[in-house]
């Protein structure tokens, strides 16, 4: 918005907040010459709904459950970096058997997560076969995490001190026939996403961001990765499982939405190798600790990273069973700004792929709000704007 | 009597097809986005809600059931109203998920004005956190039954 259309052939085009492509709620405005963008925004906040807040309100057990709801797909994530954060601050560490089932739940969700993003990228294509396969195929991780945790979302595995669910020998080999048969689809996607004609022509050189690029904005997760950066926390500052189970990093060099698939689909390989291996050495032991329920006084950062890049938490307690200040920021917002840059000189049709590309989640990005004011004329009230809206279609 | 008869087989006729092929839209007014990609689950393969005849689709002016998902936020509350002033009468709405009934685990947080019902009239509510694809189904087919009646 804050390059004013000059000439008069331009246009702008407002997508959102209520759209078919994505399922959540932001609102873009495109500034168009023909078919080609010259300028994009985005106006986020429709989601914001007050939890770093609400956390101050809430104790410490309870602000889990809160933070859980930051995102859906991610919501072990969150949930995990929070305690691990307060765990942190009140002295108490997780048992190994804890960590390390924190890291299996953490990368199941990563497939599903990873999965659920190449069924939308698909979709964003026009590729709906591939969708429906993605999405048939990602039923089996949901399976595996409804048997394990007890819920197909928001699955609540941690609890302050430790998880709540534990590794049977039935349910590990149930997880290990599903890697079998999701190793195998995830073969399947990798030869189709790298030599399918059309969706080849979608993705390739569309969007690049070089590596330099990436460095200045501050790209993060798996769209980092694609452009060469070797960052992912669970390597830098292994946390919970990795100490014991390190990853191998995935990246790309293309920095096109090419490369960001193939990242995400090799990432699903990664995930289910470190899936296996965890099971095979799951180390034996309680699943908990007594957690007390006033935490001690002091501040701690926080760092995950979740399927879309890094999660980070600020975590401030004065001593009470509440935490005295909590600051939430996830990788979704890093990435909005890869999408305003690399948008500009593409065609009006791309936009859909590259605003999926980053894997966006609106929730997660809707941490904070800010209201600008406009006197100019060109805008209207809501309420005016409806009644003109109402009007003018009746 | 011979208009009575025109009007009952038009009213009829039209039940028919509103029940049979009900087209949907959704909106998330604030959600975590777990019930988005539950709906969504819904549509694809195993659930596949399609096979009743149910379409989700973009503009509200071809809806028949709006679906929402999510706390009401002061920032979409506007929209929501907007959304459900664009559809054609007659018109269903379904809320689904904890939040959308009450709020759920963000009632009382600043920027929430509680379940979807607080801004626009709800026909059905389906509870969970999120709820199950099988409940989703079941909730817009309990729809789909009282509209027959």
């Amino acid at each position: 918005m804050e390059e004013q259309v000059q000439a008069k052939n331009k246009f702008v085009v407002p997508i959102g907040p209520q759209h078919p492509a994505l399922k959540e709620p932001g609102h873009f405005e495109f500034t168009v010459d023909g078919e080609i963008v010259v300028g994009a925004t985005v106006r986020l906040g429709y989601a914001h709904r007050g939890i770093e807040k609400g956390c101050e309100d809430r104790n410490w057990a309870q602000g889990m459950y809160l933070v859980e709801r930051v995102c859906g797909i991610c919501s072990h994530i969150h949930a995990m970096t929070f305690a691990l954060g307060a765990e942190k601050l009140a002295n108490v560490t997780a048992p190994p058997r804890a960590q390390a089932i924190r890291l299996l739940v953490g990368e199941l969700e990563r497939i599903h997560s990873h999965m659920l993003w190449l069924g939308v990228q698909a979709h964003e294509g026009g590729f709906d076969t591939l969708f429906m396969y993605t999405w048939r195929d990602r039923e089996t991780v949901m399976d595996l995490l409804e048997m394990l945790t007890g819920n197909r979302v928001n699955y609540s595995a941690n609890v302050l001190g430790g998880v709540k669910c534990d590794v049977t020998d039935p349910i590990a080999s149930e997880i290990l026939k599903g890697m079998d048969f999701l190793e195998q689809r995830a073969r399947y996607y990798l030869d189709i996403v790298s030599t399918d004609e059309t969706f080849l022509g979608r993705t390739r050189d569309v969007g690049t961001m070089t590596k330099e690029q990436a460095l200045r904005i501050g790209a993060i997760g798996p769209t980092g990765r694609a452009s060469g950066l070797e960052r992912d926390v669970r390597l830098n500052a292994p946390y919970a499982g990795y100490v014991d189970f390190p990853i191998k990093v995935v990246t790309e060099q293309g920095g096109d939405l090419l490369a960001r698939t193939l990242v995400r689909v090799k990432e699903l390989f990664e995930s289910i190798r470190l899936i296996r291996e965890v099971l095979d050495k799951l180390p034996p032991g309680e699943i908990s600790v007594r957690m007390p329920r006033r935490v001690p006084e002091g501040a701690v950062v926080s760092r995950v990273e979740a399927p879309r890049g890094e999660v980070l938490y600020y975590m401030k307690s004065a001593g009470s069973d509440k935490p005295e200040r909590i600051k939430i920021r996830t990788p979704s917002i890093c990435n909005w700004a890869t999408v305003m840059a690399t948008a500009v000189g593409h065609k009006l049709a791309d936009m859909p792929m590259l605003l999926a590309g980053i894997d966006p989640c609106f929730s997660c990005s809707d941490r904070s709000v800010k209201i600008v004011r406009r006197d100019d004329e060109q805008y209207m009230t809501w309420e005016a704007l409806r009644q003109y809206g109402n009007g003018f279609y009746r | 009597m011979e208009g009575n008869f025109e009007r009952t087989l038009i009213d009829g006729l039209n039940t028919w097809a509103r029940t049979n092929s009900p087209w949907a839209i959704h909106y998330n007014s604030g959600s975590c986005n777990g019930c988005d990609i539950e709906i969504l689950a819904t549509l694809t393969p195993r659930y596949d809600i399609e096979r009743l005849g149910i379409k989700l689709q973009g503009s509200p002016r071809h809806a028949d059931v709006l679906i929402c998902t999510g706390p009401v936020s002061r920032q979409s509350r506007d929209r929501l109203v907007r959304i459900y002033e664009q559809m054609p009468d007659p018109k269903f709405v379904v809320a689904v998920g904890s939040c959308a009934i009450s709020g759920g685990a963000f009632r009382g947080l600043y920027n929430i004005m509680g379940g979807i019902d607080e801004v626009i009239p709800v026909n059905v509510f389906i509870p969970g956190c999120p709820p199950r694809p099988e409940a989703i189904i079941y909730g817009v087919v309990q729809l789909l039954e009282t509209l027959k009646k």
